[in-house]
């Protein structure tokens, strides 16, 4: 095993991470702005930015899904047992012992288990909620002669908060846990670079040096 | 260069010859004081003598205009009396009671006198059979000279006027030359319609709040529609009519208009915004004017675009409590406290002996109900319940229903008489020069409302007290230019301006509903996770050091 600088972040997912998280702060501001939470900027210009920017966060997720099956990226999401305990004491004991992540990325699974099945959740089950209830909540016109309409934009609505404040949750945890290794950005980088330290075995490294030759940089 | 040069002189002297048509056009063009019909009544034979009275006057009309009279007799204007089609119940001023004046019957001359008939004395009989007793004038007077006498059944002033004498409008009355009348008319204008229904209730802006002598030269801020330094636009223009037989009315309202604009000659049957701005009035290719559009099946037009009534310095009534009348001056005699200054500058009263005490409002936000355009009166053959704030007239309509809208009202409140054993409204006689029972005189309410019950043909059974009452008016002038619509925040926000509306959805108007809270409760145990965990962490790093 040797630890090499792998690309794994290929252009499109560090372009759909970084906008995705410009769109989804704007959309947290102006759904709050809808919401009541805040009055500092007008009604009419809150909805306006918000729908856009769902607009184009879909957009932007239908490509997205389009290249998860496109590029097989979507294997690294599968949920697994393989090392979760270990991940889990690893963040309620070990962490506060100075223990070393027992995880160690492979280029062909670059999430720990634990964070696997967060992204998992979010991409899942938190994003499909709350861009369903926004569409919903859009199309309302279309929907309102049906029957308990009434009751049922309540639901709607309050569903669609309710995942806002997930993905908030979220991304307060993500910001976190950018806290943990030995500097942030060490865990940043590689969303910029689209490199990290990865473990290869001699196989996958002399794989990666004949076939993809752009893929691997030495560590520096 | 020499031929830029030459298309320069060329296009130079292109443009000065262009001016000079232009300016001999503008010279040319039509004379206003010219009639747009094709009659001008100045000339017409029949109306070249001096007219004694004005059913001499209607009977000259008549000559030519044959069947007028016989459609106005068809009118609300002339019956005073609507049968309402869904309720059946008997409505039109013949029969409502209201929370002003409270009704017609037994104080008819004063009431009578915006009657568009002459000599209408008694409300037990329908209106004047004669033809010629149909007030051709008021109406179709152009020459802004022709008042009837505020107490005279309908009648007009004469050639000679009392000193003093005023007109339902307050202003000092002048003597009406019936030959200049006859000789200006022409279709209705504001100042027409307005005479009367401007003074609603015994004076400027009383009633409706939303009808008021600002109307007679109104700017756009005022009303986009009819604002003189704009369309200014007629009454008629929105309420149009056939036959001598308006469109829009209080008892009978399409809420909610789904048809929309007709095509060049098609319905002439509605006065809603939607008969001319169509049903999807905002720019369905906008974001916003989508949105808009989809409010529209449940909000008013009016909802919106009227964000207050009683503007441009006329104050409406707000309240008025008959319960306090009859309190005399130091002086013994009746009085009148005038505290109020209107943004016009001028004082209204706030307590009068002949009717009790007033509050008055101007640029007021309206109230917002559920309306289907049904409105239901506490006549006096409904019972009420006096232990409440009784309705007055009741306006029908819920959100699960297809007619209803979301509209503005100006809610009059008050206090005014009821029989405590017949938990029933009262007829009071009021007005009555040298009458035995009417309360402006003889003070006595009793006598007032025996003879008001016997004009009303109702009962009286010697009791009486005063209940608070409600009566709801639709708003629906003084329609705002679009850019001063009520903003999204008004009712998107927390006891916004349709907060007392239960049972709706309103993004905004819930901040933390079940969803909210959930979801604060998720992020705040995420927060304090987080902030226990980099505690640990902190001790962690602090414990490996020592060791």
């Amino acid at each position: 095993m040797s630890e090499r600088l792998v690309k794994i972040y290929p252009p499109f997912e560090r372009f759909w991470h970084w906008t995705q998280v410009i769109l989804v702060l704007v959309m947290t501001f102006t759904g709050f702005r809808l919401y009541g939470l805040h009055e500092w900027i007008p009604y009419q210009q809150a909805v306006v930015v918000h729908t856009y920017a769902a607009l184009l966060l879909m957009l932007l997720w239908i490509f997205a899904i389009f290249w998860h099956f496109t590029t097989g990226t979507w294997k690294h999401y599968v949920p697994t047992t393989n090392g979760l305990w270990q991940v889990i004491r690893f963040y309620g004991f070990g962490i506060f012992k100075g223990d070393k992540h027992p995880y160690r990325k492979a280029y062909w699974r670059k999430h720990n288990p634990l964070q696997a099945m967060a992204y998992l959740t979010l991409k899942a089950l938190i994003f499909p909620t709350i861009w369903i209830t926004g569409i919903a909540y859009l199309t309302y016109r279309l929907w309102e002669p049906a029957q308990s309409s009434g009751f049922w934009i309540e639901i709607v609505g309050n569903l669609h908060v309710l995942a806002a404040f997930g993905i908030l949750s979220f991304v307060v945890m993500h910001l976190y846990l950018m806290t943990t290794g030995h500097s942030v950005w060490e865990h940043v980088r590689p969303m910029f670079s689209g490199y990290d330290e990865i473990d290869l075995t001699p196989e996958e490294e002399a794989y990666l040096e004949t076939d993809e030759p752009s893929r691997i940089k030495p560590v520096v | 260069m020499r031929s830029g040069l030459t298309t320069a002189i060329v296009g130079l002297g292109l443009v000065l010859s262009g001016l000079g048509p232009v300016s001999a056009q503008q010279s040319q063009s039509i004379p206003e004081e010219t009639s747009n019909t094709t009659v001008d009544h100045s000339k017409l034979e029949v109306l070249q003598k001096q007219f004694a009275s004005g059913p001499e006057v209607t009977e000259a009309c008549l000559s030519c205009h044959t069947e007028a009279a016989d459609q106005v007799k068809q009118s609300i204007h002339w019956s005073w009396d609507y049968t309402h089609p869904d309720t059946g119940q008997d409505l039109g001023k013949n029969n409502v009671i209201n929370s002003y004046c409270v009704g017609v019957a037994g104080n008819e001359p004063r009431c009578t006198s915006c009657h568009v008939g002459y000599g209408w004395k008694d409300m037990n009989t329908p209106p004047p059979e004669e033809t010629s007793a149909v007030d051709c004038l008021v109406c179709h007077d152009k020459s802004d000279t022709y008042f009837k006498i505020p107490a005279g059944a309908g009648q007009p002033f004469g050639a000679e006027v009392k000193e003093g004498a005023v007109t339902n409008t307050g202003k000092p009355a002048k003597p009406v030359d019936l030959k200049l009348v006859a000789q200006s008319v022409g279709l209705p204008d504001r100042d027409n319609c307005g005479n009367c229904h401007f003074y609603g209730g015994g004076g400027d802006n009383v009633k409706h709040g939303d009808l008021s002598s600002v109307l007679h030269h109104p700017t756009e801020a005022i009303d986009v529609h009819m604002a003189e330094d704009g369309l200014n636009f007629d009454c008629q223009e929105c309420h149009v009519s056939d036959r001598h037989i308006w469109h829009g009315s209080r008892y009978n309202v399409t809420a909610k208009d789904t048809e929309g604009a007709g095509l060049p000659g098609q319905r002439r049957d509605v006065a809603t915004c939607e008969s001319c701005h169509g049903t999807e009035p905002h720019d369905a290719f906008s974001l916003i004017g989508f949105k808009l559009n989809s409010h529209r099946d449940k909000i008013a037009c009016q909802t919106c675009h009227i964000p207050e009534y009683a503007k441009g310095g006329v104050p409406t009534k707000t309240l008025w409590d008959w319960s306090t009348a009859g309190k005399m001056g130091d002086d013994g005699k009746p009085m009148k406290v005038a505290k109020y200054e209107s943004g016009a500058g001028k004082k209204k009263p706030t307590y009068v002996t002949m009717k009790g005490d007033f509050e008055w409002g101007e640029d007021l936000q309206p109230e917002y109900f559920w309306f289907d355009g049904q409105v239901e009166y506490a006549n006096a053959d409904h019972e009420i319940d006096p232990s409440g704030i009784v309705e007055v007239n009741t306006i029908s309509g819920s959100q699960d229903d297809e007619k209803s809208r979301i509209w503005p009202f100006k809610v009059m409140r008050g206090k005014q008489p009821y029989d405590t054993e017949r938990n029933r409204l009262l007829y009071p006689h009021l007005f009555g020069p040298g009458s035995e029972t009417a309360y402006w005189g003889k003070w006595d309410w009793d006598k007032s409302f025996e003879a008001g019950a016997k004009a009303s043909g109702t009962e009286y059974s010697g009791s009486y007290d005063f209940v608070s009452t409600e009566m709801y008016w639709p708003v629906t002038h003084m329609v705002a230019p679009a850019e001063d619509h009520v903003a999204c925040e008004e009712c998107h926000r927390q006891d916004g301006r349709l907060a007392n509306i239960a049972g709706i959805h309103i993004p905004g108007a819930n901040p933390m509903g079940p969803g909210g809270k959930l979801g604060a409760l998720i992020l705040a145990l995420t927060l304090l996770g987080i902030v226990g965990h980099a505690i640990m962490r902190f001790v962690g790093r602090k414990n490996m050091k020592e060791h």
